[in-house]
């Protein structure tokens, strides 16, 4: 498993794309720095950057990356390797390139840019781990895509309408009906409406840090205490978590049942 | 070595293998044979475990397979399009391959044979088609595996590689290895099967050795046997099967 | 001349001998309050030496001066009023008040001032008192370096810190006042200073203006108060170099204006409140080099303002910068600087060369549907923010910065 991992990172960090990636972050952290001085302002900028960019090319890079492995995959599975072990194994190189490049992207120049002696450490961190997190599920969900439709352009555009559908829509429909729904108490529908989208839940942690004072202006009590205790990031993170394990589960599945 | 039964499988409506019975017994070179579409592929695909099949039994050294593994530690195969990982080289795929099948390795006799040993530190991506042929069977012969499943090996390879290959082929037969290739080249099987094995419509039409294919259907050649098969079956399409124990 | 000097030092020096300082203590000459300040005359001192006191409804109308020392405090013998001071020149100091309890009838506090001038009231604590300090028609006086603690949970059941009604030329400086219904209450009072307090965890308002004038509060700092500093019905307020700070909730304002008229916001720092100043109905309000940093809303416009002008702020990383829901006249709002400006300046002045709008669309939902809060920086509200600023159908159009500023105000 191991090895197959370190061979299917290889494979990936030597991508022309992953290289494009990981300089368009280099380039965009460091010209907002240049351009402003100031991480608290370079690293709002960059939330909103990574919290759309990620998932897309997590879905991109996910599902053009399991058709070009597809023969690798194959000529894997008529070696002594259990399924699971090359699913793993092959999407696992795909997941840590592209944590990789964010990581190096986004967190060595702020690094650079002295983040660790500033209160925005706790920001810099969250979004670090929330873009990471949001490339983990949306290539694992790509993978699902590709494993599903053998038609490549079918995966492709299927992918790109669950970007929007995450990173869009969602958040249009959920305004939308808090905007019918205003005279009634919306606690709950604010609150199921955060956990089902891992985008939005990456960016309520976000700014959760980030905006706490227009948090705490909240009437909804169970809002307020949601989005203020600790219980609420609980939620949160274990929701996140079910997102990771949900696709993985069919992975497994997918993986176990498909032909090649 | 190989005992396949009553196997079937479709994609969707498309009904391929349409109960398999076969036995493939002791060593030598068995040419699986067949018309595109006839399942050879696919049976094969069923055995190395990548196409799971509807029903069926197949059992490799009296253990049934389905849903394992690790008996493939005994089989060297090579696939029908291989396009690697491009951004790799030939050598780390070999190291790759050392990593994941335990046992002695011989890539260096097979490096040699097709004088590969320039074109290893390359990418995949940068290899001719024919560079890439040889370092896939470096890859699927380099263990010193029992049973070796090789499907269409000549595809892309200079008449000079296909001599030396074929030559490797028999050493291996000397050696008591069970081979099973599959080709539409049907000098390359006349030249080197014992055995053949011929699908048609998903099922075993004939197995046997080769002079009783020959004998069978009155011809000189394969090539003319299988054409006179073919075209005897557009005329009546019933389901006369030749097999020989 | 030197005679003269002489003459004058002669006289202070007979009149300071005339003097006395009397000590109370239970081995003392005097046991109790009452009995020094039988025998006391004005200019006298009476040194409360440490212990506790249970008194009530005192009355203090001749010129002397008390002292707590070692701790030495006044506790209410049945929960009611401690001490009023009805004379002028009265000071206290370092004394402790305890123990007046909620009245729904009376406002009872640990200290009265009632129609005095010349008092001082300097470094005292007031623990759990329902009033602390109560000054009514008192003029010229000091409260300074107190300690100010009450234990309010609900706002119908407790009151004030310091309690001013028709005052004028207060000094209400250097407290620490906390756990109140407001820190400091000012209602008519005229020509005052409020500096250096920290009010802080009051359940109303960290310090209230109601038809007052003329005042200034400089160099405080109110923290998680209901609202930090409400101001209303009052002309010509300063304020100045003030700390507002995490005042949350619902209807939590770092500072609420309403109806208030020519007054200075200076140099003020706003720093993570759920709204950092609510203006309703004021009018020419000068607002200048203040810093706005991670509020929710820097400012709120409500009811008609005008002649306001905002000029030379810092908004720093505010949720959102500006909501106006009636319509602003004769408003300047210029050179300001905001962090969320993504103009540029090619001509090198130091100003942006595209406006700034500080109002999105956002703005305005986040306000009729508070949940919305949670798409912030959603890339939904990103795309509708600017649909809207291409082509704005529901922001105002007339309040915006024409001129950024491209760096920080310092």
């Amino acid at each position: 498993m191991k090895d197959i991992l370190r061979y299917s990172f290889y494979e990936m960090v030597r991508s022309r794309w992953v290289y494009i990636y990981t300089a368009f972050y280099l380039i965009t952290t460091i010209s907002l720095w240049l351009l402003s001085n100031d991480n608290s302002k370079v690293l709002i900028s960059m939330t909103n950057i990574t919290l759309g960019l990620t998932p897309l090319i997590g879905l991109l890079f996910g599902t053009t990356y399991y058709y070009n492995s597809r023969e690798f995959i194959q000529m894997l599975m008529s070696q002594p390797l259990s399924r699971w072990n090359i699913f793993i194994s092959v999407y696992g190189g795909l997941a840590i390139t592209l944590c990789a490049s964010v990581l190096v992207g986004v967190g060595l120049p702020m690094l650079f840019f002295g983040v660790l002696q500033t209160e925005t450490l706790s920001i810099f961190l969250i979004l670090l781990t929330m873009a990471c997190t949001l490339s983990i599920i949306f290539s694992l969900i790509a993978f699902l895509v590709a494993m599903r439709y053998d038609d490549k352009v079918r995966g492709l555009s299927i992918s790109i309408l669950i970007w929007l559908t995450f990173a869009i829509l969602y958040d249009g429909v959920v305004l939308l009906l808090l905007l019918v729904f205003k005279d009634y108490p919306l606690d709950q529908l604010t609150i199921g409406a955060i956990v089902l989208n891992p985008i939005d839940m990456a960016r309520i942690l976000i700014i959760m840090k980030l905006d706490i004072s227009a948090m705490m202006g909240y009437t909804g009590a169970v809002l307020s205490t949601f989005l203020g205790k600790t219980w609420g990031t609980g939620l949160i993170i274990l929701s996140i978590l079910t997102w990771m394990l949900l696709p993985l589960l069919s992975l497994r599945r997918l993986g176990n049942h498909k032909d090649f | 070595m190989i005992a396949i039964k009553n196997l079937h499988k479709s994609f969707k409506k498309n009904h391929v293998l349409k109960g398999i019975d076969v036995e493939i017994r002791g060593q030598g070179i068995l040419a699986l044979l067949g018309p595109n579409g006839s399942g050879k592929t696919t049976m094969l695909k069923c055995f190395l475990g990548m196409v799971i099949p509807d029903s069926g039994e197949i059992l490799f050294q009296g253990n049934n397979i389905i849903g394992q593994y690790v008996y493939r530690q005994s089989v060297g195969y090579l696939p029908q399009i291989a396009k690697f990982p491009e951004n790799l080289t030939g050598r780390e795929l070999i190291e790759l391959m050392k990593s994941i099948k335990s046992g002695e390795t011989r890539e260096d006799a097979l490096i040699d044979l097709f004088d590969l040993s320039s074109e290893l530190d390359k990418k995949m991506s940068n290899l001719s088609g024919g560079n890439r042929q040889k370092v896939n069977i470096t890859l699927a012969l380099m263990h010193d595996s029992p049973l070796i499943i090789l499907d269409e090996p000549s595809a892309g390879l200079d008449p000079l590689s296909i001599k030396k290959f074929k030559d490797f082929l028999r050493l291996e037969k000397e050696r008591g290895k069970t081979i099973i290739v599959t080709t539409h080249i049907m000098s390359l099987a006349e030249d080197l099967a014992d055995d053949i094995l011929f699908l048609l419509d998903g099922q075993v039409y004939f197995q046997g050795s080769l002079s009783r294919l020959l004998e069978l259907q009155m011809e000189e050649s394969l090539e003319n046997a299988i054409a006179q098969i073919l075209d005897s079956k557009k005329k009546s399409p019933s389901h006369e099967r030749y097999i020989e124990v | 001349m030197k005679k003269v000097w002489f003459s004058i030092g002669f006289l202070m020096s007979v009149f300071s001998a005339l003097a006395v300082t009397r000590q109370v203590c239970s081995s003392c000459t005097h046991a109790s309050f009452h009995e020094a300040y039988d025998v006391s005359a004005d200019g006298d001192t009476i040194m409360m030496m440490g212990g506790q006191y249970s008194v009530e409804n005192i009355v203090v109308d001749k010129a002397i001066t008390l002292i707590g020392k070692e701790g030495a405090t006044f506790r209410a013998a049945s929960g009611g009023e401690i001490l009023t001071i009805a004379g002028d020149g009265v000071t206290i100091e370092g004394l402790t008040f305890s123990g007046v309890q909620t009245n729904y009838l009376k406002e009872n506090a640990g200290i009265r001032i009632r129609r005095s001038k010349n008092f001082r009231i300097t470094n005292c604590q007031f623990d759990q008192c329902f009033f602390a300090i109560y000054l009514e028609r008192a003029r010229h006086g000091v409260v300074e370096g107190n300690k100010i603690l009450g234990n309010a949970v609900r706002e119908a059941d407790s009151g004030n810190g310091v309690h001013a009604w028709y005052c004028d030329s207060l000094r209400i400086v250097g407290n620490v006042i906390a756990g109140h219904r407001d820190g400091i209450y000012f209602e008519f009072v005229d020509n005052s200073f409020i500096g250096d307090n920290y009010s802080y965890g009051n359940l109303r308002y960290g310090l209230h203006f109601m038809f007052s004038n003329d005042d200034q509060y400089i160099g405080n700092r109110f923290e998680d108060n209901g609202v930090g500093v409400a101001v209303m019905f009052s002309r010509r307020i300063e304020m100045r170099e003030n700390n507002f700070y995490k005042n949350w909730g619902n209807a939590a304002y770092g500072l609420l204006l309403k109806e208030i008229y020519d007054a200075s916001i200076v140099s003020n720092t706003f720093s993570e409140n759920s709204v950092a100043i609510f203006v309703e109905g004021s009018n020419r309000i000068q607002y200048d080099r203040n810093d706005f940093i991670r509020n929710g809303w820097a400012i709120k416009f409500s009811g008609g303002c005008e002649e306001n002008s905002i000029v030379n702020n810092n908004f720093l990383h505010n949720s959102l910068d500006m909501l106006v829901s009636a319509k602003l006249y004769n408003n300047t709002v210029v050179n300001n600087y905001w962090s969320a400006y993504a103009g540029y300046d090619l001509d090198k002045d130091g100003l942006g060369d595209v406006p700034y709008y500080p109002v999105s669309l956002f703005s305005y939902v986040m306000n009729q549907v508070p949940e919305s809060v949670i798409l912030l920086r959603s890339l939904f509200v990103d795309i509708v923010n600017f649909a809207e600023k291409v082509s704005p159908v529901f922001t105002p159009r007339d309040v915006f910065d024409p001129a950024p500023k491209m760096n920080r105000v310092l």
